[in-house]
């Protein structure tokens, strides 16, 4: 710790901060554009000139850039200072020189960084007589909008855009007054973080463009803690309503998991919530499509659960509650796990890994830290967005520190130590059967069969102690390979072991367990990171039940005759025809869910359920950690929480398993004390009964604005606002007006902050955690005691067989994950569905045409597809895009025969 | 796309730098070289040699003021418009110019035959009014100059 | 008079022979064959070697920052951007007598044991790109760079880089990104160069006329290089006059000499009709100077006392028939234009300036637009900004307020420029 002096009155702060975050920790309000916590200091915009004196007798000082200057012990400075807060108003006066007066038009109004920084310098007089420059705007795709002439160039966009995500087509051009941040023409931002830039952009230069479809200002949405439902890596946001319907979403900074970030699909991928194909109505088939009331369907479900043998599928996709509700309400004896068997695999592998090894999974955050990155199998751009973002900062933590050191800087000297660190990286190795984007970072890279990557991955594992069964016979390059990762292994403090789903290949898991177990073995400290399909997988996974294939035996042999399904698009969980046979041996299928798709076809009961906006429950991320997301508004029509609709069937049905639930602090309750895995989670968060000074916590500003006429369209006496029984947040703009406790926080303001970098008032350390600490509960924490549970047997190599093709799934970050579709840009950036990447050289021997129908064979389904070349697959694999809505090859990896040349040139 | 010989000596450059990037500026000076001025197929060009994006290269090019952007004539007319040169007349040789040549400063003769631009100090200011066509010098210019000194461009 | 730096200036230049046939190459030898790398630093820093870019920092205090047990390649590069209005001296230098500068940079890279070097030559000097790069061939013929120099175990490497235009590329740290390929927006300091330089390494960057000087340091020492001056900073300087003067030129003349000597007697004095206002006395961003400081020693001290900067040591002078708004709105406009756009100050308050300014010279000027101007000189003062550029800028803008502040005013008054009729 230092002791400064601001302005005469001595303060405590950290050493090695710049003295920008120093001030903002202290609560003082200090203006600054191109700062960002996470970007660190440029000193371009002179925004926070503060004054600096040499000791206690230089009355004059000198004007510095706070954000440039390092925390030294017994130093004196000055905010208030009458010539630095005069220059900082003038650097206002020239941000105005050029900016266009256009608040009232503008999207970012109201929560725009400029307008506060404006107000806090007190700028309000225009001396500028001149006229101002304009710029052309580019079409930069779907997602923003763009608007140059609101420019004020703190270059933060660039920087972020480029240095800290790696993007490369944003960029800053001209030079002087002319200086223009754009693309070098027209076209979609190809970086799939670009939604970041409507964050990152202290004015209205990049706004949100799916926002503007149906814009609201900040200060009229009504806004709920949320949880992002895009991925299993469980990024926080606040989500915004008006009228019914969702309009944004944006990051809460949670300092464990996101930081200040989001991918563009959870940023963009909620439009499924305002979709037209949405089930408003309970309705029940053939009698009453979409007309039933709800008394009527609850009584009418009621009975036949009774009557009927049902069993219940749950979801990966949907909360703890719902999926805990529906177990009870079937019984756990009837309750199937609502995933694919490869995902089911996958998913219990995971557990058993992080639940029973020795080695703790990383949050985010810890994963950025990492100072050496393998990973197996993954292209987690595509799996795992935020954690590929992550693995970026990663590598750059070995050189930082050599040039920090070298050159005696603090990280947040960010144009320096990128100066001294030149394009030096710390060690990434990527195992992986496809290219992905981060190969342009890696130290080495390794393209076959998930087979055989994951047999070197096991020879690293041996290599570094792990007992392993079996002949591990390598190639030359394979084994020079283990040498080098091995080495870059040992010689890491802290080496991050990253696998996943990817593939769809086991072993890989299972190695990188091996490698980060044996690391731990010797004396290491490894963190192990495993990326699963769904944003609740570990949840449903921790719930636990049947597997999904025993489901359609248990319809067969007559065990059951009545499908409960919960927040699920079987259609998604298995190739067609299985669930075709499913659907025709079920009497009765009760679906609750929110979107008509293939199942909502087959059901006879439709119950229509709140999306994540609409909900509250709880979720598990990759990492283990539960984290609850909150009801954003009350939807309209009969549309409500599926685990609400559970406890209502369940009372009707006289269950009792559910008897005396009714909300969500009882369905809490009940779960973690039937699962003591998930106990943590009853103090995840306040209960409903929670109150500040005797009040509940708004859900809106306090200025949202027209409470009272906004309806007056339909009726002339303002409505009651609803009441949330549920959660301590109402759902009105009354209540409490301090700071709530972090995982109840709908949106972050403060007064004087209105952008979203109002959330430096809400961290206990600048770019730290929050007040109270990051929301959230880990349920897994490594198992010590006992031996470590090596997996001994090895893959054997692959072997193409002739005639079959192992057809792997490829995922994409826009396209594999089913509701973010929903999306139009999102669905806009998609691949095709009907594309199938093969070698070259199968192509040309199977003597198929490239880029016409061609017909493929599933265990005697036939399946119509065009071939694509691709160098890079290796003999005997191909590659289909996975996830896509029509695809009917669902549970990859498959063994795909070709059946001759079955062509049809059209279709 | 790169003929032979640009991508020959773009090449060479890149050999005397450490990371590709670096050799970007040379790059764009040795392109421009050969075809007069960096079009949008020329920075792609670049680009594509360096391993860098479109953006990353035009980013460097449009920074620097003696990299075009646009077509410029067969030659170029760089007209000292700084202090010394103000001081000793700059303002007749640009009116003498414009009457010549029919253009403004940024454009260039229909024929194709020239581009005018305006220029900082030449860095010969005890021979001030100066300008350069193409690689020559010229001091101590009179607008009555200017017409000789032209003809010798065809 | 010794004249070291300008004595063997002819055009063309001396080739490799006949420079050595004159002493050249003497320092080179005398450095690298007996000197330690750190007693040329010594000697340089001894000798008091004032940087001749502009700034005046002690050159070999400048090396001795150097870490030199840091591993892996240290740079040297040679400052021939010259691009500041007013000033012509180092065109002169490196059209005139390249073995000389590249004899200075050898020298140089020894005592920081740099292993590649670069001039970084601005665009318009074609005839000293051709000079130079004939010589640096020249010099790897002989033995003087490339391997083992000198049968010595120093290597050093040397490259001619011509710019392709933008005056930042002057400032030391932009040059360095202009050098790595990048858009030339400078560096923060710390870390200066000679820490975290080019490519990340150790880099020590010189002005063309003060890597000139130090083979002549190195011959004849330090007490000598001091006997040259007539103050304490030492050495000869290269001064020049451009303006309305009977002969504009530059001379090499013993640091201190008067401002009376060099308008009057070097420069011939003003042309016939041509009255003396004021001048700037080392390029385009040094203050006025007016009749009163005729008598100013010319040295970094002397003018810095009169409320100046030596700058470059080349002057412009402004005379009675120029407009002094004209005078300071053509050297705003140039700054404004060649400002890189990085910092918000010097981004939009230079335009603003020279709106202003031209606003006055178009007769539209207003009362309060004085105010305004005054506010920029000082808001766009040192540290304010991030570089040395808009500073610079300010600095004839504000000596011109409080010297010419009556023309400024008639400006306003009868709405038009009193010098156009
Ligand atoms: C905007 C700007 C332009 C400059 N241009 C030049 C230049 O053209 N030549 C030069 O030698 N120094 C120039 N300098 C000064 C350099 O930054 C640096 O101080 C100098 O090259 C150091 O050399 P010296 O120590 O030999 O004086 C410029 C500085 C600024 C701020
Ligand atoms: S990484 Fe996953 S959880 Fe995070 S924002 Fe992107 S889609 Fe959502
Ligand atoms: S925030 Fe400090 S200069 Fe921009």
């Amino acid at each position: 710790m230092a002791r400064i002096f601001i302005d005469n009155t001595p303060y405590e702060v950290k050493e090695g901060k710049n003295l920008l975050e120093a001030c903002l920790q202290l609560g003082l309000d200090l203006p600054y554009f191109c700062w960002h916590p996470s970007l660190g200091s440029v000193g371009a915009c002179r925004q926070c000139a503060i004054k600096s004196f040499k000791d206690e007798d230089d009355k004059k000082g000198r004007i510095v850039m706070s954000c440039m200057e390092p925390v030294r012990d017994n130093m004196r400075i000055s905010v208030n200072d009458s010539e630095a807060t005069s220059f900082r108003e003038h650097v206002i006066g020239w941000l105005m020189t050029n900016h266009p007066h256009d608040c009232a038009v503008c999207d970012e109004g109201g929560s725009c960084h400029l307008q506060d920084m404006t107000v806090m310098t007190g700028h309000s007089y225009r001396d500028y007589r001149f006229t101002k420059r304009t710029y052309h705007n580019q079409d930069l795709g779907p997602f923003l909008n763009h608007e140059m002439n609101r420019c004020i160039q703190c270059y933060r966009c660039v920087r972020f855009y480029k240095d800290y995500a790696g993007g490369k087509d944003l960029n800053v051009f001209a030079a002087h007054n002319h200086v223009y941040f754009g693309r070098q023409q027209n076209g979609t931002l190809e970086s799939e973080f670009s939604g970041n830039l409507a964050e990152v952009c202290p004015t209205g230069v990049f706004t949100d463009k799916t926002l503007k479809s149906h814009y609201t200002r900040k200060w009229d949405m009504t806004y709920a803690p949320s949880v992002c439902q895009g991925c299993s890596l469980g990024c926080n946001i606040s989500a915004g309503e008006r009228y019914g319907s969702l309009r944004q979403i944006v990051n809460r900074y949670n300092g464990e998991v996101n930081g200040y970030f989001l991918c563009d699909r959870g940023r963009y991928g909620y439009e499924f919530v305002n979709s037209s194909q949405r089930i408003v109505h309970p309705a029940i088939r053939p009698h009453h499509n979409g007309s039933a009331s709800r008394e009527y369907i609850i009584g009418e479900v009621a009975a036949r659960l009774k009557n009927g043998k049902a069993i219940g599928i749950g979801s990966p996709r949907a909360s703890l509650e719902s999926n805990f509700t529906l177990r009870q309400l079937v019984g756990a004896e009837h309750f199937y796990l609502g995933m694919s068997d490869t995902d089911h695999d996958h998913t219990s592998l995971a557990l058993k890994i992080l639940h029973g090894g020795p080695v703790r999974t990383p949050s985010l955050h810890e994963a950025e830290t990492a100072d050496m990155v393998l990973i197996l199998g993954e292209d987690l751009t595509n799996t795992a967005p935020m954690l590929a973002l992550a693995v970026r900062q990663a590598v750059r933590q070995v050189p930082m520190n050599e040039a920090m050191q070298q050159v005696h800087l603090a990280a947040w000297q960010d144009a320096a130590v990128r100066e001294a660190m030149q394009e030096a990286k710390g060690p990434l190795f990527i195992l992986h059967t496809f290219p992905t984007s981060l190969d342009e970072l890696a130290t080495g890279i390794h393209r076959d069969a998930p087979d055989n990557l994951a047999r070197i991955a096991f020879a690293i594992s041996r290599a570094l102690g792990a007992p392993v069964n079996g002949s591990l016979e390598l190639g030359e390059t394979e084994q020079a390979l283990v040498n080098d990762i091995t080495a870059a292994l040992k010689a890491a403090k802290r080496p991050l072991i990253i696998a996943g789903y990817g593939t769809g290949c086991d072993h890989m898991m299972k190695a990188a367990a091996n490698i980060s177990w044996a690391l731990l073995q010797g004396g290491g400290q490894p963190m192990l990171s495993l990326t699963l399909p769904e944003c609740n997988s570990l949840g449903l996974e921790m719930l636990g039940g049947h597997r999904f294939d025993s489901a359609l035996a248990a319809l067969k042999n007559g065990e059951a005759d009545t499908l409960v399904v919960l927040e699920n698009d079987l259609y998604r969980r298995a190739d067609k025809h299985v669930i075709d046979e499913l659907f025709s041996y079920a009497k009765d299928v009760i679906l609750v869910d929110h979107l008509y798709n293939q199942t909502a076809e087959n059901a006879t009961v439709l119950l229509p359920a709140g999306t994540f906006a609409e909900a509250d429950g709880t979720i598990v991320n990759n990492e283990g950690r539960a984290q609850r997301y909150y009801q954003v508004y009350v939807p309209k029509g009969e549309v409500q929480e599926s685990w609400k609709w559970f406890l209502q069937i369940g009372e009707k049905a006289g269950v009792q398993r559910l008897h005396g639930l009714h909300n969500l602090d009882d369905v809490v309750w009940a779960m973690t004390t039937a699962i003591p895995a998930l106990a943590p989670i009853a103090k995840l968060a306040p209960n409903a009964d929670f109150r500040m000074a005797g009040q509940k916590i708004p859900r809106e500003p306090h200025r949202y604005s027209g409470r009272t006429a906004m309806l007056a369209n339909e009726s002339v006496n303002e409505p009651r606002p609803p009441e949330d029984e549920d959660t301590p947040l109402s759902f009105t703009m009354e209540g409490y007006r301090g700071e709530a406790p972090a995982p109840l926080i709908p949106f972050f303001w403060a007064p004087g902050w209105n952008s979203p970098q109002a959330v430096n008032k809400f961290q206990s350390e600048i770019g730290g955690h929050l007040h109270g600490g990051d929301p959230g509960k880990r349920l897994l924490e490594p198992h010590v005691n006992g031996s470590i549970p090596f997996f001994t047997e090895v893959p054997q190599p692959y072997l193409s067989m002739p005639g079959h093709l192992h057809v792997m799934p490829l995922y994409s970050i826009f396209g594999s994950e089913e509701l973010s579709m929903y999306t139009k840009g999102i669905a806009q950036r998609a691949q095709d569905f009907f594309v199938i990447y093969m070698n070259p050289e199968d192509i040309d021997e199977w003597n198929i045409t490239p880029g016409i129908w061609v017909n493929f064979h599933i265990e005697g389904h036939a399946y119509l597809m065009v071939a694509v070349p691709n160098h890079w697959l290796p003999r005997g694999i191909a590659a289909m895009n996975a996830g896509l809505p029509k695809s009917q090859i669902i549970d990859l990896p498959q063994c795909i025969r070709f059946s001759g040349s079955e062509v049809t040139s059209t279709f | 796309m790169l003929t032979t010989s640009e991508k020959e000596q773009i090449e060479k450059e890149i050999r005397q730098v450490p990371v590709k990037k670096a050799a970007c500026i040379e790059a764009l000076k040795i392109v421009q070289e050969h075809r007069r001025w960096v079009s949008d197929e020329g920075i792609r060009d670049v680009a594509d040699i360096l391993e860098m994006s479109p953006e990353e290269v035009d980013s460097v090019a449009t920074f620097y003021n003696l990299i075009f952007r646009q077509p410029v004539g067969r030659h170029i007319i760089l007209l000292c418009d700084s202090i010394s040169c103000y001081v000793m007349g700059y303002p007749a040789l640009h009116r003498q110019l414009v009457q010549l040549l029919g253009i403004q400063y940024g454009q260039t003769t229909p024929d194709g035959r020239f581009t005018l631009l305006p220029n900082p100090c030449l860095g010969t200011c005890d021979h001030a009014p100066a300008l350069m066509v193409d690689h020559d010098l010229y001091r101590d210019l009179a607008p009555a100059e200017l017409e000789s000194v032209l003809a010798k461009y065809t | 008079m010794e004249r070291p730096l300008t004595q063997h200036i002819t055009f063309p230049p001396l080739g490799l022979r006949q420079y050595e046939a004159v002493g050249g190459y003497q320092a080179a030898r005398k450095a690298i064959r007996h000197m330690e790398p750190k007693d040329v630093t010594a000697l340089v820093k001894e000798a008091n070697m004032r940087g001749r870019g502009g700034a005046g920092f002690s050159t070999g205090m400048k090396w001795s920052f150097v870490p030199m047990d840091m591993p892996g390649p240290k740079y040297l590069i040679c400052n021939a951007d010259e691009m500041e209005p007013g000033t012509f001296k180092d065109r002169w230098l490196l059209e005139g007598n390249p073995h000389q500068l590249i004899e200075g940079m050898i020298v140089s890279a020894y005592a920081i044991q740099a292993t590649e070097s670069f001039v970084f030559l601005r665009w318009a000097y074609k005839t000293a790109a051709e000079e130079i790069r004939k010589a640096i061939a020249e010099a790897y013929d002989a033995g003087y760079l490339g391997k083992n120099i000198l049968g010595t175990d120093y290597s050093l490497e040397m490259h001619l880089h011509t710019g392709v235009g933008r005056y930042m590329c002057g400032e030391e740290t932009a040059l360095l990104n202009s050098l790595e390929g990048k858009r030339a927006t400078p560096r923060a300091k710390p870390p200066f160069p000679h820490v975290s330089g080019l490519f990340g390494r150790p880099t020590i960057v010189n002005n063309v006329e003060t890597l000139s000087y130090i083979p002549h340091i190195v011959n004849h020492g330090a007490a000598w290089f001091q006997s040259l001056s007539r103050t304490a900073d030492g050495g000869t300087k290269i001064y020049g006059v451009s303006g309305r003067v009977n002969k504009p030129g530059a001379w090499e003349l013993p640091m201190g000499v008067t401002m009376r000597e060099l308008i009057e007697e070097h420069a011939g004095g003003m042309q016939n009709g041509y009255r003396f206002r004021g001048v700037l006395p080392g390029g385009a961003s040094t203050d006025f100077l007016v009749e009163e400081h005729m008598d100013v020693k010319m040295d970094f001290t002397g003018v810095a006392a009169a409320g100046s900067r030596l700058g470059t040591g080349t002057m412009v002078v402004l005379d009675d028939h120029t407009c002094p708004v004209g005078f300071v709105h053509n050297l705003e406009r140039f700054f404004a234009q060649e400002s890189c756009g990085f910092c918000t100050p010097c981004r939009e308050g230079l335009p603003w300036t020279e709106k202003l300014l031209w606003a006055l010279e178009l007769g539209e000027g207003k009362e309060e637009d004085l105010a305004v101007l005054a506010a920029h000189a000082t808001l766009l003062g040192p540290g304010n900004t991030f570089c040395a550029l808009a500073p610079g800028a300010m600095e004839p803008l504000q000596s011109a307020l409080k010297y010419f502040r009556d023309d400024f005013e008639q400006h306003i008054r009868q709405k038009k420029c009193p010098y156009h009729s």
